[in-house]
């Protein structure tokens, strides 16, 4: 069974300011879903909140999973989905150490985990820098990096927090392609501020005005 | 000032022919220190990383103890342990003073505090990105613990080379707890404050130069795993 995420009410506030409020919405399993949205807008919040890395205030995210446990303690849910985070937070160690960190965390080490990660790389154009340590990158291929690193393990939900800001043409035409290969695998939730790029990708735009989901 | 030149003339053909006795004073610094370093990371990694990693009452007064700590006077860490291990002090039934294994102790002591406090302080500099990203990946807690040290791990080695350069440069703690007995607990740093009072420049200078060979090469690796652990 494909898993699914939807949430139910969700508020989260900081400093006082409700950033999200009362979002509901229900993803539909292996779609690419694009989050638009101002700067402030909650479109990050949203995507943490979903890929349980931050707790929501009030409401709830449900993944059909069929567990029961805390989510955010739920280490079995959370290896299923991943978040790509704005910032890379690449590790000082080469770059195929980068890429296969998700699989050996679950412990898939040796040929398998770095044929793996070499298939990532590959596909995102880093093959051949596997050697090099993914902190001499430049700021495209270390996007790029995060990106292998985050499908590596073949998630089933994948959150992009604007995947190709502050990226060039290329980069961003090198991550879009990857994004648009994984169409119909699993699903795909990203953020961005580019309206052309979320109409190239996603099935499915979103805006968050004022706290709330709106289908555009 | 012919003495001076002809004492570094010896202490130089004394370096390229090292006596036992030389040899052995460099051996048991190096032992006494490496030992007491090595023993101080074992404690302190765990320390720094709870500090650094967890919420835990008193954790505040741990770390301001461990930084306060980092400056301590090595005749005061001496005294005290001199006075826990002499005949009459809690621990003297052991029977290790003027010995090289309380040597180690008091060592130990002036270790662990700069190991732990810089550590904290290279484990707390890591990115919160990597945590995050560590996270958002699947690791659990104590996976995500192990990437932000090993992220750390230069600052953690540059708190270990501080400690080493430091301990192996001080006098107080091991001339009050070694006694500086020939052949069994004279270090360098006794030795030349020992031979420059008897006026005899000789092995002084000559302990001297080892010494600072020491500290060069300690402050070279220093500054290149440092420059290792910057991000671009």
């Amino acid at each position: 069974m494909s898993l699914t995420v939807s949430v139910e009410g969700i508020w989260k506030s900081y400093g006082g300011h409700d950033v999200l409020r009362g979002v509901n919405y229900s993803f539909n399993p292996e779609r690419i879903y694009a989050l638009m949205g101002p700067n402030g807008s909650g479109k990050t919040t949203l995507l943490r909140v979903l890929s349980l890395l931050e707790t929501a205030d009030r409401g709830e995210v449900i993944y059909t999973d069929g567990t029961t446990a805390p989510l955010e303690h739920n280490i079995a849910l959370r290896r299923r989905i991943t978040l790509l985070l704005s910032s890379t937070g690449l590790f000082n160690a080469s770059v195929m150490k980068n890429a296969s960190y998700g699989l050996s965390i679950r412990g898939i080490r040796g040929d398998e985990a770095r044929e793996r990660a070499f298939g990532a790389l590959s596909l995102v154009g880093l093959g051949e820098m596997e050697r090099q340590n993914a902190l001499t990158l430049s700021s495209g291929e270390a996007q790029r990096l995060a990106m292998a690193r985050a499908i590596a393990h073949e998630p089933e939900v994948l959150f992009l927090d604007e995947p190709t800001a502050s990226v060039d043409i290329e980069n961003t035409q090198a991550i879009e392609g990857v994004i648009l290969g994984m169409k119909g695998t699993r699903s795909i939730i990203l953020s961005t501020h580019n309206e052309a790029q979320a109409r190239r990708l996603a099935d499915v735009v979103l805006y968050l005005r004022d706290g709330l989901i709106m289908e555009g | 000032m012919d003495f001076l030149a002809d004492a570094l003339k010896r202490a130089l053909l004394l370096l390229v022919s090292p006596d036992s006795e030389l040899i052995g004073i460099i051996s048991l610094s190096l032992g006494v220190s490496g030992s007491a370093v090595a023993l101080a990371t074992l404690f302190a990694l765990p320390l720094a990383s709870a500090l650094a990693l967890k919420r835990f009452p008193l954790r505040g007064v741990v770390l301001s103890i461990m930084n306060t700590f980092m400056g301590l006077p090595p005749v005061v860490v001496g005294l005290t342990v001199y006075i826990i291990f002499s005949m009459n002090g809690p621990l003297g039934v052991l029977e290790l003073l003027y010995t090289p294994y309380v040597m180690v102790i008091a060592q130990f002591l002036l270790a662990l505090p700069i190991v732990t406090a810089i550590s904290h302080s290279a484990i707390v500099g890591v990115d919160p990105a990597v945590s995050d990203a560590a996270r958002t990946l699947g690791a659990t807690p104590s996976q995500r613990a192990f990437t932000i040290i090993k992220e750390a791990r230069y600052g953690i080695l540059s708190a270990v080379m501080a400690a080493l350069g430091m301990v192996m440069a001080e006098v107080g703690a091991v001339l009050i707890v070694g006694g500086n007995i020939r052949g069994y607990t004279r270090v360098m740093t006794t030795t030349i404050a020992l031979e420059a009072d008897k006026g005899d420049f000789e092995l002084a200078i000559a302990l001297g130069i080892v010494l600072l060979g020491i500290s060069l090469i300690i402050n070279s690796v220093l500054y290149h795993l440092q420059r290792k652990g910057e991000r671009p």
